[in-house]
C-alpha cells in the first residue's frame, strides 16, 4: 500500500514535468494567436529542449562549483514543489508532509541559488537581473503568503489538500467574496514571480528590460535546459496553486481507483488549457511596466490579499 | 457551519466590489478611466439596491434601484465624460503623492472603518448589516481620493463616489431612506455637477489649469 503511494506520488511529479513544457507551448501559441503572428508548433519547448540536451555546455573560466550546481538544485526544487502540489490527488504522502509555506520557502530557495548563480561570473548583466530579481521576490513573496492566508483562514490549515477538502466538501453555491480580492492578488503574484508581461517579458534579451533572461545569460547545453525546464514547471506549479485555491473542481479526494484519477487529468488539462489562454490574453493586452513601477504593482497585489482577509473577517462576524 | 442565504452572499460580494472599486479609483492615474469606474460603481450599487429589494421586500428599493441606475451609470458619467472632453483634458495623467503610500493609508482606514462599524452592525437587523464596514469603508476611501487629488475634476468624481458609500451605508444600515430624501439628493448630485461643470470653466479661465493648487494663491496674508 505504502509502495503504491509512492509509485502515485512519483507519477504525479513525472506528469508536472512532462506537462510544463506543453504549458509553455501552449501559451506562446496562444500569444502568437492574439497577435496574428503564424504560432510555432505546441511541441517547440520539447525541441528546444533536445536540441539544448544534445549541444556541449561552455563553462565561463572564474565559474564556481555553485555556478554548476545551481541549475540541478532549481530544478529539483520545482519538481518537489509539483510534488506538493495537490494537482490530480490530495491523496499523496508528500503533500501532506509540508504544507504551504513549506512550498513558499521551496521557492525561495531556488529564487537564492538563481540569483547567487547569477552574479557568481561577476558579468553586470547578471548581477543586473539578480538584482531585479530579488527586488520582485521579496514584494511578491508577502503577497503571496497573504493569498495563502485567505484560503487557510478559511479552512483551518495551511496545508493544501486540506484546503481543497475544505473547498470540495462544501455543498451548494458559496460565493466567497474574500476569495476574489486573493484570486486578482494571485494573478498579478503569478505574473511578477513567472516573468511575464507587466513586470518582465519572458522572450526579450533586450538589455535594459530582462530580469529572468539576464540572469541565465551565462548558461548554456544541459545547465540552460534544466533552467528553462524550472522556469517552466515553476509556471505549472503556480498554475496548480491556482486551481488547489481557486478552482478545485475535479481533484480527486481519493485515489485508490482510476476513474477519479482519469477525470482529475482531463479536468486538470482543461483548467490548463484556459488559464494558458488567460495568460496569453493578460500578456497581449498589457504593456509592460517600468521597473520601478513594479513595487507599486506588487504592493497593489499585497494590499488585495490583505483587503481579503479583513473582508473574511468583516463579513463572517 | 451556519451559511447565509445565496442572496446575502451575493450582496456581500457586490459590497467587496465596491470596495474594490474603490482601491482602483485611489490608484488610478487616467481621468477617463477614473470616470468608467464611477460607473461601475453606480452599476454595483444600483444591483445591491435591487437584490435587498428583493430580499427585503421592500418596493420603495425598486425606484432608488432605478434612479441609482438612470442617474449614476448613465447620466452622470456622461456629463462628466462631455466635460472632460470640452475642456481638453483626455488622458490626462495627473501627478499624485506615492500610489503606493496612498494604497497603504486606505488600507488602514479599511481596518479602522471595519472596527468602527462592528458595534453598529451588531445592532442593525437588517439583511446585510455586515456590509456597513465596507460601506463606511468606501465613504473614507472616497474622502482620501478627495484629499489626495489636486485636480478640480478628480475631487468632484470624489464626492461622487462619496455619496455612493453613502448611499451603500443607508441601504444596508436601514433599507435606504425615505423617497423624497432620496429623489432631493439625486437632484442635488444632478444640479451639483452641472454647478461643478460650470465652476471648472471659470476655474481654467481664470487660472488657466485646473489645479487647485492655484488657489493658494488667492489667501490673503
Amino acid at each position: 500500500m505504502n509502495m503504491i503511494a509512492l509509485l502515485r506520488q512519483l507519477a504525479e511529479a513525472l506528469l508536472a514535468v512532462a506537462l510544463a513544457p506543453l504549458l509553455a507551448g501552449w501559451v506562446a501559441q496562444c500569444r502568437a494567436w492574439l497577435q496574428n503572428r503564424s504560432a510555432p508548433s505546441l511541441l517547440q519547448p520539447y525541441r528546444k529542449l533536445r536540441k539544448l540536451f544534445h549541444k556541449d555546455a561552455v563553462l565561463a573560466e572564474h565559474a564556481s562549483p555553485l555556478f554548476r550546481i545551481t541549475p540541478y538544485v532549481v530544478f529539483g526544487t520545482m519538481v518537489l514543489a509539483a510534488a506538493i502540489i495537490p494537482s490530480v490527488t490530495t491523496d499523496m504522502p508528500f503533500a501532506r508532509v509540508a504544507d504551504a509555506i513549506a512550498l513558499v520557502g521551496l521557492f525561495a530557495t531556488a529564487r537564492v541559488f538563481m540569483a547567487l548563480a547569477a552574479m557568481d561570473i561577476g558579468t553586470a548583466f547578471g548581477t543586473l537581473g539578480a538584482r531585479r530579481e530579488m527586488m520582485v521576490g521579496f514584494l511578491a513573496e508577502p503577497a503571496l503568503l497573504m493569498v495563502l492566508f485567505n484560503a487557510f483562514l478559511m479552512y483551518g490549515s495551511t496545508a493544501l489538500p486540506t484546503v481543497v477538502h475544505g473547498a470540495l466538501a462544501a455543498h451548494g453555491l458559496i460565493l466567497r467574496p474574500s476569495l476574489a480580492f486573493a484570486g486578482v492578488a494571485f494573478v498579478m503574484v503569478l505574473l511578477a514571480e513567472n516573468g511575464r508581461i507587466p513586470i518582465d517579458n519572458p522572450t526579450t534579451h533586450l538589455e535594459l528590460t530582462m530580469i529572468h533572461e539576464a540572469m541565465l545569460l551565462e548558461y548554456s547545453a544541459l545547465h540552460l535546459a534544466l533552467m528553462e525546464w524550472a522556469a517552466w514547471l515553476k509556471l505549472f506549479n503556480y498554475a496548480c496553486i491556482g486551481f488547489a485555491l481557486f478552482a478545485p473542481w475535479g481533484i480527486a479526494l481519493h485515489a485508490d481507483t482510476t476513474s477519479p484519477l482519469l477525470l482529475a487529468l482531463a479536468l486538470l488539462l482543461l483548467k490548463l488549457a484556459v488559464a494558458g489562454g488567460a495568460l496569453a490574453v493578460i500578456e497581449t493586452v498589457s504593456a509592460k511596466l517600468r521597473v520601478f513601477r513594479a513595487p507599486e504593482f506588487l504592493s497593489t497585489a499585497f494590499l488585495l490579499a490583505v483587503l481579503g482577509i479583513l473582508v473574511h473577517l468583516q463579513l463572517r462576524s | 457551519m451556519h451559511m447565509p442565504s445565496l442572496a446575502t452572499q451575493f450582496l456581500h460580494v457586490l459590497a467587496a466590489g465596491l470596495l474594490m472599486i474603490s482601491f482602483a479609483m485611489l490608484a488610478q492615474r487616467r481621468i477617463r478611466r477614473l470616470i468608467v469606474l464611477l460607473a461601475w460603481q453606480g452599476a454595483m450599487l444600483s444591483a445591491s439596491t435591487l437584490l435587498v429589494a428583493i430580499t427585503a421586500h421592500q418596493s420603495h428599493l425598486y425606484y432608488s434601484a432605478a434612479l441609482t441606475l438612470a442617474l449614476k451609470v448613465i447620466v452622470l458619467p456622461w456629463i462628466l465624460m462631455r466635460l472632460m472632453k470640452r475642456l481638453g483634458i483626455a488622458g490626462d495623467i495627473e501627478p499624485l503623492v506615492n500610489i503606493s503610500t496612498l494604497l497603504l493609508v486606505g488600507l488602514a482606514l479599511v481596518i479602522f472603518a471595519f472596527g468602527l462599524a462592528q458595534p453598529i452592525s451588531a445592532l442593525a437587523t437588517t439583511v446585510t448589516r455586515q456590509a456597513l464596514g465596507i460601506a463606511l469603508a468606501v465613504i473614507l476611501l472616497a474622502f482620501l481620493m478627495i484629499i489626495a487629488r489636486r485636480k478640480a475634476v478628480t475631487q468632484v468624481i470624489g464626492i461622487l463616489a462619496l455619496e455612493n458609500g453613502l448611499f451603500f451605508a443607508a441601504t444596508s444600515a436601514t433599507y435606504g431612506m425615505p423617497m423624497v430624501v432620496e429623489l432631493g439628493i439625486a437632484l442635488d448630485l444632478l444640479v451639483g455637477v452641472f454647478v461643478f461643470g460650470i465652476f471648472f470653466f471659470h476655474i481654467r479661465e481664470q487660472f488657466d489649469s485646473l489645479d487647485l493648487h492655484h488657489f493658494e494663491a488667492l489667501k490673503e496674508d
